[in-house]
């Protein structure tokens, strides 16, 4: 069975007919969210995918908090969202970092913010080492590489211990294999932590490799398409067979398949 | 060892330079054109630097630091010396030009020699105006700048007149502020902070504006407040604008600062030099236009030493 981080019993996100309309440029209202209702349990890893313009970033954003909903609404643990808080952390599709603070300043940002860093400064040390950023926290973000940044980033969000971990395509700026490396670091991060994990990604694979279930979005109109249980144990393989039936169910429902052209002829 | 041979020359090109110059002015007699001054000026300050640059150069083989530095600016500085020497040439030795407008390097170095103490009093004076006027600029502009960078509704009502008053040059309110300000002190304080002012509030505010919109909402993720926003995240990030804004407003402080004096003002470098200029002391104009460039020249110096220090974390938009 699926490894689902049963005994973590805060982060559970319901989401209830949310409707989100933004006015274009030329005044045209355009909905970038049509109805979505989604339940996902404490402790998960949920990934959205979809195409550009479906809504999945928009979407993250509610649960974040960083805009309002125009109906319906994003709970948390029975309790409805308004504004970004400390239960939810958000890794952005680029690492963000200030460029004026080293990478343990960096971290330890959110913890000043709120005025808790004094009684935390033992965790800021803890996730500097989980993320392997050990021997660079005088380092400033400039002088490390982007995966370094982005693992700073992680880091950054993870250390308040949020229930709730939102990520923004945030392996997206990287390379291949440095992109396959931190999705070991996050499947490890949520293993470790037992944090509910939202994945916004174009990746299917990457989807497949992390998640308990996958959130399939259309775009216009933007909807959830399908919410498929992905039913294998970790830890996975980027190389196992069962990947290829997913991975085509997946991309039938997107209808990105595609389709090999019968011979014209048989021998 | 070619190399070795042409990295030790380079180290002694300066003391080449000062030994073209003194060779020249030993050689070739001053025009008879020129008033004599009292002591041979030139010829001390030449002696001093044919010590100093061979010494350096010595030194120099010691220090790795030094060294480098050396063999990197050593051309330069020889080539400072011919450029002296040629001077020398065309107005001591052949008085080419008019000598009362363009005398010689003993009438010029007399002045500092002989009234070192009015040049003193007068430098000290121009700072005591420049950093008054300047840390009030600044303090006022930075203020104005982050409340229209930040604060809606202070721009919409503010922002038109800045934008009617600014461009102006701040010595155009010279004979105003004359007969508003009770001393002509306060007066000249007045004009430089203005002239501060308005670069540093227009730097400040277009660079919180020109923040990337990530910076505020990765804060807003932490549940920041609104003073944690301003403070930690918008004002630290345009503060190498703000260094900009800091930057051309001392520019246009020195400029407000020399009119001022000009004006009403008793002592101050500028004043020193329209009052040699009104005595048709112009060997004294030339030491007042050479003292100013010393002394902004150490100003902007310290500047960015200040800005490579507060700003370690970016590299130079801006070099001196």
């Amino acid at each position: 069975m699926v490894t689902e981080n049963k005994e973590n019993a805060k982060g559970a996100i319901h989401i209830e007919n949310l409707v989100k309309t933004f006015i274009s440029n030329e005044g045209d209202t355009v909905t970038a969210l049509n109805g979505v209702n989604l339940d996902i349990p404490a402790g998960s890893f949920v990934s959205l995918i979809g195409p550009s313009g479906c809504g999945k970033t928009t979407l993250l954003r509610q649960i974040a908090g960083l805009a309002e909903p125009t109906s319906g609404g994003v709970f948390v643990d029975g309790k409805k969202i308004t504004k970004p808080g400390a239960d939810r952390g958000f890794a952005f599709q680029q690492a963000t970092l200030f460029p004026w603070l080293n990478i343990r300043d960096n971290i330890s940002l959110g913890l000043r913010a709120r005025h808790v860093y004094k009684e935390h400064k033992q965790d800021v040390d803890e996730f500097i080492e989980t993320v392997g950023l050990k021997g660079f926290e005088k380092s400033y973000p400039h002088e490390l590489s982007g995966g370094m940044n982005q693992r700073a980033s992680l880091a950054r969000a993870l250390v308040g211990h949020p229930d709730i971990l939102l990520l923004d395509e945030p392996l997206g700026a990287l390379d291949a294999f440095t992109r396959m490396a931190m999705q070991d670091e996050i499947h490890r991060l949520w293993e470790k932590y037992k944090t509910t994990m939202v994945m916004v990604t174009h990746d299917v694979d990457e989807a497949l490799y992390l998640s308990n279930y996958v959130v399939v979005m259309k775009a216009r109109p933007s909807k959830i398409e399908q919410v498929i249980k992905i039913e294998l144990p970790f830890p996975r393989a980027r190389t196992q067979d069962t990947f290829v039936l997913y991975r085509k169910k997946i991309l039938e429902i997107l209808n990105f398949a595609g389709k090999i052209p019968e011979p014209e002829y048989y021998l | 060892m070619k190399n070795k041979i042409l990295n030790t020359l380079r180290r002694f090109l300066p003391f080449l330079g000062v030994v073209v110059a003194f060779a020249i002015h030993r050689l070739i007699e001053d025009s008879d054109e020129h008033p004599d001054a009292e002591e041979a000026y030139y010829t001390w300050i030449l002696y001093f630097f044919l010590v100093a640059t061979f010494i350096l150069g010595i030194v120099s083989t010691f220090i790795k630091k030094l060294k480098k530095s050396l063999e990197y600016s050593g051309a330069f500085w020889g080539g400072v010396g011919i450029v002296v020497a040629i001077i020398d040439i065309v107005i001591g030795k052949f008085a080419l030009f008019p000598v009362l407008f363009f005398p010689k390097y003993d009438n010029i170095l007399a002045q500092f020699f002989e009234g070192y103490e009015i040049i003193l009093k007068c430098i000290w004076h121009s700072t005591k105006l420049l950093v008054t006027g300047f840390l009030y600029g600044s303090g006022f502009g930075f203020v104005t700048g982050v409340l229209l960078g930040f604060n809606k509704k202070f721009n919409y009502w503010i922002n038109p007149y800045i934008k009617l008053i600014g461009p102006i040059p701040a010595t155009i309110w010279i004979p105003i502020s004359l007969t508003i300000f009770p001393t002509t002190f306060g007066a000249s304080v007045f004009i430089i902070a203005l002239s501060v002012w308005f670069s540093v509030a227009l730097m400040t505010s277009s660079a919180i504006q020109a923040v990337p919109k990530a910076y505020f909402e990765v804060s807003r993720t932490f549940g920041a407040s609104s003073a944690f926003q301003i403070f930690r995240v918008g004002i630290p990030a345009a503060m190498p604008s703000i260094f900009l804004g800091v930057f051309y407003g001392i520019i246009s402080a020195f400029l407000a600062l020399m009119t001022a004096e000009m004006f009403g003002v008793k002592y101050g470098i500028g004043w020193y030099i329209s009052w040699q200029k009104a005595m048709l002391v112009y060997s004294g104009v030339y030491a007042g236009i050479i003292v100013i460039a010393v002394y902004c020249m150490l100003i902007l110096t310290l500047l960015f030493k200040l800005r490579d220090k507060i700003l370690n974390w970016q590299k130079g938009t801006l070099k001196w």
